[in-house]
C-alpha cells in the first residue's frame, strides 16, 4: 500500500482546505523507511494539537506518528484523557473508546480486520494515558495480554491523571502530592512493564520521550513484534508540566533528568525469545536492503 | 402513515430521528420530500427550485466522493462540479452558490474554518458562518449524514437535500436514492431549465413578504 489509495478527485481537488492537499503531496505514507528524520522535510501526520505548550505528550506524538512502520494502514486507539484532544488532528484512522475500554476494542478490532482484510496487514496501536491503562482499564489491558492479542499498547505516563486536573494514578511516585490527591500517594508506582512481562507481552520498553531515534526504534520494533508474535507494550514518560509546575521549556530536561540511570525511566527493555529472533531477522533484511541501495546508488553515480 | 414531516428547522436542541418518528426510506426508482414519498421527477423538481429560491445554496461533497477512490468516485465528482457550475450560472445577483468540502469525520475540535469546510459533528457551524439556506449532501457515509442531518435539522433553519448512494435519507428534507452521475446530471439539467422561473427568497424578503 502507498498513497496511491490516497489521491483527491481532480475536479474538486482545488476545494480541499490545504492540510489534506498537503497530505497528498508530502506526507510519507508507504515510505518504506519512514522516521523521526522526516519531521521537518513532509507533511507531518499530525495537523495542531490542543495540548498545554510544550507538553511532551506532544512531542511523543509526532516522533509516534513519524516512526509508525505501515501509518496508511494502521488504526489506533485512544481512551479519555489528554491524549484524545489530540486525536481529530491525526491523519491515521482512530477510534476514541470509553475510558478504559481501549484495550477491548483493540481486540475485537485487530479480529475484526484480519476477517475483513486477510491478505492485508493491518495494524492496531492502543495509546491511551496512564490512568486509562493501569487504573480504569487495568482489567481490560491485562486480559488482552492474558489472550495474546496482537497488537501494540502504549502509555503515556504522566504519572496522574492530567485531564481532569491532577487526581492519583497507580503509575504515580509514593508520596506524591498533586493538585487534587493532597494527602501524598500512600503506594508505590505500580511496576506495570514488569506485570506486562509476566502477562505475556513478547516486547517491552519503559524510557522517556527525550530521544526521537529511540521512540522511533521502540515504537518499530513493538509494532513489528505485535502483528507477528504477539501483546507488546511500551510506557513513555510524557511528564504533565502543568501539574508538576514546570514551565513549557522545561519538558525535555525533566524527562532527562528522570531517565538517569538510577531514576525510575531509566531504559528498560524486555525481548521474548521469539521476539528476539524476529527482531534479529528484520534487522539483518534492512542492512540488507540499505546495502543493495547503497550500490544501486554507487552504480548510478559510476 | 406518520403524521410527522421532515421540514426545515430549528426543530430543538435533540430532533428526533425521523425513522423513529415513522418516516420510511423510498422504494428504488422513488424519492421522498419532507417524509412523504414521492416520484423521482417530483424530487428533482423540488429540490431544483430549492437551490434556485435559496440565498446561498450549497453543495456539500464528502470523503466518497472528494477522494478517487475508484474511477466510479472520479466521475461523480466530476458530475458534482458540474451541478455546481449549473448552479453557479443559474442563480441570479444576491444569490451566492458554494461548494464546501467535508474531507472527514473527525471532530476537529476547536480548529474547523467554517469558511472552507463543513464537519459533521458540528456542520451548524459552517451553515450559520456562510448563512446558508439550502444544501445537498452527497459523498457522505450514511451514520454521518444522519447525525449531521439531525443536527442541521435541530438548529439551523436551512432546507437539506440528500442526494444519498444507497436506500435514502429519512433525516433529510428531500432525498434521492441511488445516487449516481446520471441522476446528479439530471438535477443539474432541471436547474437549468427551472432557470428564470423560481423567486429566489432574496426577492421577497426585499418585497416585504416573510421570508
Ligand atoms: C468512564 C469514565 N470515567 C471517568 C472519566 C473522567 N476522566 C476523563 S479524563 C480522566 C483522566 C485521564 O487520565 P490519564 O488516563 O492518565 O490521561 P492524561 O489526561 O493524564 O493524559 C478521567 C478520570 C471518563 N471520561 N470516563
Ligand atoms: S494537562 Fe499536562 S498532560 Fe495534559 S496537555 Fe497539559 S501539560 Fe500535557
Ligand atoms: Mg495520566
Amino acid at each position: 500500500m502507498s498513497k496511491e489509495r490516497i489521491q483527491i478527485s481532480e475536479d474538486l481537488y482545488d476545494i480541499m482546505p490545504s492540510d489534506y492537499q498537503d497530505l497528498v503531496k508530502s506526507a510519507t505514507y508507504g515510505k518504506e523507511d519512514r522516521g523521526w528524520k522526516d519531521i521537518g522535510s513532509s507533511k507531518e501526520l499530525i495537523e495542531q494539537h490542543s495540548l498545554c505548550a510544550g507538553c511532551p505528550e506532544s512531542m511523543a506524538f509526532r516522533y509516534i506518528l513519524a516512526s509508525l512502520p505501515n501509518p496508511e494502514d494502521t488504526v489506533m486507539v485512544g481512551s479519555t484523557g489528554c491524549t484524545s484532544l489530540v486525536f481529530p488532528m491525526v491523519a491515521v484512522h482512530n477510534i476514541h473508546s470509553l475510558f478504559g475500554n481501549q484495550n477491548a476494542i483493540a481486540s475485537g478490532l485487530k479480529r475484526a480486520l484480519s476477517v475483513r482484510f486477510p491478505g492485508r496487514v493491518k495494524d492496531v496501536v492502543v495509546l491511551a494515558g496512564d490512568g486509562a491503562t493501569v487504573d480504569i482499564g487495568l482489567d481490560m489491558t491485562l486480559q488482552a495480554w492474558f489472550r495474546q492479542e496482537k497488537f501494540t499498547t502504549i502509555c503515556f505516563d504522566n504519572e496522574l491523571y492530567a485531564n481532569t486536573g491532577g487526581q492519583e494514578s497507580g503509575l504515580m511516585q509514593k508520596g506524591f502530592v498533586a493538585k487534587m490527591a493532597p494527602v501524598g500517594k500512600l503506594f508505590d508506582k505500580v511496576r506495570l512493564p514488569e506485570i506486562a512481562r509476566e502477562s505475556g507481552c513478547h516486547y517491552v520498553v519503559n524510557c522517556t520521550v527525550s530521544k526521537p531515534s529511540l521512540v522511533e526504534k521502540v515504537i518499530r520494533n513493538a509494532v513489528h513484534v505485535a502483528r507477528e508474535i504477539g501483546p507488546t507494550y511500551l510506557q513513555l514518560y510524557t511528564p504533565c508540566i502543568l501539574e508538576i509546575g514546570k514551565n513549557s521549556m522545561e519538558g525535555l530536561q525533566e524527562m532527562r533528568d528522570s531517565e538517569k540511570p538510577t531514576e525510575r525511566f531509566a531504559y528498560k527493555e524486555y525481548v521474548s525469545e521469539p521476539a528476539k529472533q524476529l527482531l534479529a531477522e528484520l534487522a539483518a533484511k534492512d542492512k540488507e536492503r540499505k546495502a543493495a541501495a547503497k550500490q544501486l546508488a554507487s552504480q548510478a553515480s559510476a | 402513515m406518520s403524521e410527522y414531516r421532515v421540514l426545515p428547522g430549528p426543530e430543538h436542541f435533540l430532533p428526533p430521528a425521523a425513522a423513529s418518528m415513522g418516516i420510511q426510506l423510498p422504494n428504488p426508482g422513488e424519492a421522498h420530500i419532507n417524509g412523504v414519498i414521492a416520484s423521482e421527477e417530483k424530487a428533482y423538481e423540488e429540490a431544483a427550485r430549492q437551490f434556485l429560491m435559496a440565498k446561498v445554496p450549497t453543495i456539500f461533497p464528502g470523503p466518497l466522493v472528494l477522494w478517487a477512490w475508484n474511477e466510479k468516485a472520479a466521475k461523480k465528482a466530476t458530475a458534482i462540479r458540474h451541478l455546481y457550475n449549473t448552479l453557479k450560472d443559474c442563480v441570479q445577483p444576491g444569490q451566492k452558490a458554494m461548494l464546501i468540502p467535508m474531507p472527514d469525520y473527525r471532530p476537529k475540535y476547536p480548529k474547523i474554518n467554517p469558511e472552507v469546510e463543513i464537519n459533521p459533528n458540528h456542520p451548524n457551524l459552517t451553515i450559520w458562518h456562510n448563512k446558508i439556506d439550502c444544501c445537498m449532501f452527497v459523498g457522505v457515509h450514511c451514520h454521518q449524514a444522519n447525525l449531521s442531518l439531525k443536527i442541521i435539522r435541530g438548529g439551523t433553519s436551512c432546507y437539506t437535500i440528500a442526494m444519498c448512494a444507497q436506500a435514502g435519507h429519512e433525516d433529510a428534507m428531500l432525498s434521492f436514492r441511488d445516487a449516481s452521475v446520471e441522476k446528479i446530471m439530471r438535477l443539474a439539467d432541471t436547474i437549468k431549465r427551472l432557470k428564470g422561473t423560481v423567486q429566489p427568497r432574496l426577492e421577497t424578503a426585499k418585497n416585504g413578504a416573510s421570508s
